[in-house]
C-alpha cells in the first residue's frame, strides 16, 4: 500500500532585503547556521549531507539552486522517505523586506509535517538571526 | 520545613477506572485509600482532551488559549510560566519523572530538550528545565530517545521487539490489532513486569526521593505513561482479568443501529470518524474504522486497560511505602489525576479526539492533603479543572499564587469552587480543521463549534449531566432548552481566556 502524501508550508516575513536573506538561506552549506537541530551540512556536487542533532546523517539531492528566482529545492533520499521535495523561496516584497516560504511535500505525509514543522521553527530563527544584525 | 507534594498523573485514564469512583474492573486499593482519607472529586475536567495542551495546563495553570499549546505537536514555549519554577524558587527540590510531553516526540532533529535529556543525563544544562532540576523521561514504549527507552535499549535489548510499534511502515499511528480478539492497539507483550515502564517510573521516583535530605521540601511529578494505548501490559499480568467476563461499558450500545442513531444526533464529525471517513486527531489510527469494532474487542481493551490501572496502583503503593520509610507521610500532599480520558468503547469509539463528553472529560482526581493539616475527608461534586492544580500546589507550599495562573485552589468541599470550567479543542491536520469550545456549569455541558472542515459554526452539543449521564441525547436543538443554551453559550464566549500573544506553530504530528 502506498502511504498518503502530505504537503505542508511555513513562511516568515523578514525585515531584510531578499539578497541578504538569500545569501544565507540559499547557501546549502550554511544550513546549520539557521536550522536548529542540524549540526552540519556538507555539499559535494549536487549531494548535500546533513547531520541532525541526534547524530543521524541524512543524504539529500539538491534539485534546484536558482539565485535569480531565489529558489532552492532538495530531495531527502533517506529510505524512510518514499517521496520528498522541499522548496525554499525568498520573495521580494519590494519594501526592503522578504517573504521566506518553505514547503515540504513528502510521502509518508507525517514526514512532510516533521520537516516543515522543523523548518517553520528554523525560519523564525533565521528572522531573529537576520533582524538582530545590520 | 513545609509540606511536600507528590503529583501523580497517568495518561488517558477514565474516571470510572478507579474503585473509589465506582469502577468494578481494576482493583485500585491504594488510590481508593487516598480518596477515603482525602478529597475525591466527582467532576474534574481537563482544559484539553489531548496530552500536550492538557499537560501544559497542569504545568502553567493556564488554559490552552493562553499558554498557546493549541494541539499536540505545538511545543510549549521554553519560557512559559511553570508552577515547578515557582516552587523551585521557593526552595523546593523539583523532579519530573515519567511522561512529560510538553514538547513533540517526533523529533529526528532532536531540537527539543525533552528528547536531548537522556543523552545529557538527569540534570538539565541550565540547572532547571521548566522549573525541574531532575528529569527522567519515559513514554509508551521502548522506541526513541527518552531515558526509559535508552535504558531498555542498553540493558534489555532482547525485549525491544516485544512492545507494540507505535507507528506503521507509513509512519501513521499503528492500526494493527492483536490479543485474542484482534482489537486495535492490543498487543501481547512478553516483557517482564519489573522492566515495564510503570515499574521504571516508580523505581526512578523512589531513587530520586532517596537522594533527598530528610528536611528538604520537594515537588515530584510522577507521570505514568499508562493506561494510554497501546494496551500491551506485561503478558504475565493479563490473566488478572478475563476479558470474556468484562461487561460492556454502559456507553456502548451493542446494537450498531442504536450507536449510529446516537452519533447521527451529534455534529457530523462524530459519525464521519465512526465510519472511517474523517480523522481529525493524529493519535487515532487513520487506517482503523471504529464501525468495525466488535463487542469482544471493546471487552478486551477494557480488560487490558484495567490491568494497566492495577499496575499503576501497585507502583504508587511502592512509592508511598518509600515515602513512609523516610518518615515523610504526615507532611506529604498527594494529588492523583490524569491528563484526559479515553472513549474506550463509548458510542462505538476508541481513543480520543474532538469529542467533549465524559469519556474524555470526566477525570479521576483525588487529593490526599498532608495528614498533618487535618482536613476532613470529603467528596466534591462541584466541577473543577486541571487548571486549578497549579494554584493548589502554590497554596500547599504557602507561596502566593502568581497572577498568571488562571485557576483557583481546589475546593475542600462543595461550598466553593469555580463557577464554570472551560475546555477547548483546536486541530488542523492535513487539511482537516475542527474547533470546539465547551463550558461545564451547573448540571450541563455545552459545546459550541466554530467553522471548520465539516462544520459551519452553527453546530453544538448540549447535555444534561444528571438526566443523561452518558450524553446520548443532544439537546442543542431542543426548543425547550433554547434559553438555557443561549445563556450557556453567552457565558462560554464571555469567559474565554486571554489568548497567547502569537499563534504558535504546529511543529510535529505529536
Amino acid at each position: 500500500m502506498t502511504a498518503p502524501r502530505g504537503s505542508v508550508r511555513r513562511q516568515v516575513r523578514i525585515a531584510r532585503p531578499p539578497d541578504k536573506v538569500w545569501a544565507i538561506a540559499g547557501d546549502p552549506t550554511r544550513l546549520a547556521e539557521w536550522f536548529p537541530g542540524i549540526v552540519s551540512a556538507t555539499v559535494e556536487g549536487t549531494t548535500r549531507t546533513i547531520v541532525t542533532g541526534s547524530g543521524m546523517p541524512m543524504p539529500e539531492e539538491i534539485v534546484t539552486n536558482d539565485p535569480l528566482q531565489r529558489r532552492f529545492q532538495y530531495r531527502i533520499t533517506a529510505p524512510m522517505f518514499q517521496e520528498h521535495l522541499s522548496t525554499l523561496d525568498v520573495l521580494d516584497l519590494e519594501d526592503g523586506t522578504s517573504l521566506v516560504v518553505y514547503a515540504a511535500d513528502a510521502r509518508p505525509a507525517t514526514l512532510a509535517l516533521v520537516i516543515a514543522g522543523a523548518a517553520g521553527n528554523a525560519l523564525e530563527h533565521l528572522r531573529t538571526l537576520m533582524e538582530g544584525t545590520d | 520545613m513545609g509540606r511536600k507534594i507528590l503529583l501523580v498523573t497517568t495518561d488517558q485514564q477514565r474516571y470510572d477506572t478507579l474503585g473509589c469512583n465506582g469502577g468494578t474492573l481494576a482493583r485500585t486499593p491504594v488510590i481508593d485509600g487516598l480518596a477515603a482519607a482525602g478529597v475525591r472529586y466527582e467532576r474534574a475536567i481537563p482544559q484539553s482532551v489531548v496530552c500536550m495542551p492538557s499537560r501544559s495546563t497542569i504545568l502553567t495553570g493556564q488554559h490552552p488559549t493562553t499558554h498557546g499549546v493549541w494541539m499536540n505537536g505545538v511545543p510549549l514555549p521554553i519560557d512559559a510560566p511553570s508552577v515547578a519554577a515557582v516552587l523551585h524558587d521557593a526552595g523546593y527540590r523539583t523532579a519530573l519523572i515519567g511522561k512529560a510531553h510538553f514538547e513533540p516526540y517526533f523529533d529526528p532533529f532532536q531540537r527539543f530538550t525533552e528528547n536531548q535529556m537522556a543523552r545529557i543525563g538527569t540534570v538539565p544544562p541550565n540547572g532547571t528545565h521548566r522549573g525541574f532540576e531532575h528529569l527522567e523521561f519515559a513514554t509508551h514504549g521502548v522506541a526513541g530517545m527518552l531515558h526509559y527507552a535508552r535504558w531498555m535499549q542498553a540493558e534489555h535489548p532482547e525485549t525491544l521487539g516485544m512492545f507494540y510499534a507505535a507507528v506503521d511502515q507509513d509512519l501513521q499511528v499503528n492500526s494493527a490489532g492483536g490479543g485474542d480478539t484482534g482489537a486495535v492497539q492490543v498487543h501481547v507483550n512478553n516483557v517482564p513486569k519489573e522492566w515495564y515502564h510503570t515499574e521504571w517510573v516508580a523505581d526512578r521516583t523512589i531513587s530520586w526521593l532517596d537522594g533527598l535530605d530528610a528536611d528538604d521540601d520537594w515537588f515530584c511529578w510522577m507521570s505514568f505513561p499508562d493506561p494510554h494505548h497501546p494496551w500491551d501490559p506485561p503478558e504475565s499480568e493479563v490473566g488478572r482479568i478475563d476479558w470474556r467476563e468484562v461487561p460492556l461499558p454502559a456507553g456502548y450500545p451493542e446494537k450498531a443501529s442504536d450507536r449510529e442513531a446516537i452519533l447521527d444526533a451529534k455534529p457530523r464529525h462524530w459519525r464521519l470518524w465512526y465510519d472511517g471517513t474523517l480523522v481529525s486527531n493524529f493519535e487515532a489510527p487513520a487506517k482503523w474504522v471504529p464501525a468495525t469494532m466488535t463487542a469482544d474487542q471493546v471487552r478486551e481493551v477494557n480488560a487490558r486497560n484495567a490491568v494497566e490501572c492495577e499496575l499503576i496502583d501497585e507502583a504508587l503503593g511502592r512509592v508511598l511505602s518509600a515515602i513512609a520509610a523516610r518518615g515523610w507521610t504526615d507532611d506529604v500532599d498527594i494529588v492523583f489525576t490524569t491528563d484526559h480520558g479515553e472513549l474506550q468503547g463509548d458510542f462505538g469509539l476508541m481513543f480520543k479526539g474532538p469529542y467533549h463528553v465524559d469519556g474524555l472529560m470526566r477525570l479521576p482526581l483525588v487529593w490526599h492533603p498532608a495528614p498533618s493539616v487535618g482536613l476532613a475527608p470529603a467528596t466534591v461534586t462541584t466541577p473543577v479543572g486541571l487548571v486549578d492544580l497549579a494554584p493548589t500546589f502554590c497554596a500547599i507550599a504557602g507561596v502566593e499564587t502568581p497572577s498568571w495562573m488562571q485557576g483557583q485552589q481546589l475546593p475542600h468541599n462543595d461550598d466553593s469552587g469555580p463557577e464554570r470550567v472551560l475546555t477547548e479543542w483546536d486541530s488542523e491536520l492535513f487539511g482537516v480543521d475542527v474547533h470546539l469550545r465547551t463550558i461545564t456549569r451547573d448540571r450541563w455541558v455545552c459545546t459550541a463549534y466554530r467553522a471548520g472542515t465539516v462544520h459551519d459554526g452553527s453546530e453544538g452539543e448540549l447535555y444534561d449531566l444528571v438526566d443523561d449521564p452518558l450524553q446520548q441525547v443532544n439537546r442543542w436543538d431542543d426548543p425547550s432548552q433554547r434559553s438555557l443554551r443561549d445563556d450557556l453559550v453567552a457565558d462560554l464566549w464571555d469567559s474565554q481566556p486571554e489568548p497567547h500573544p502569537t499563534r504558535l506553530q504546529l511543529q510535529a504530528p505529536v
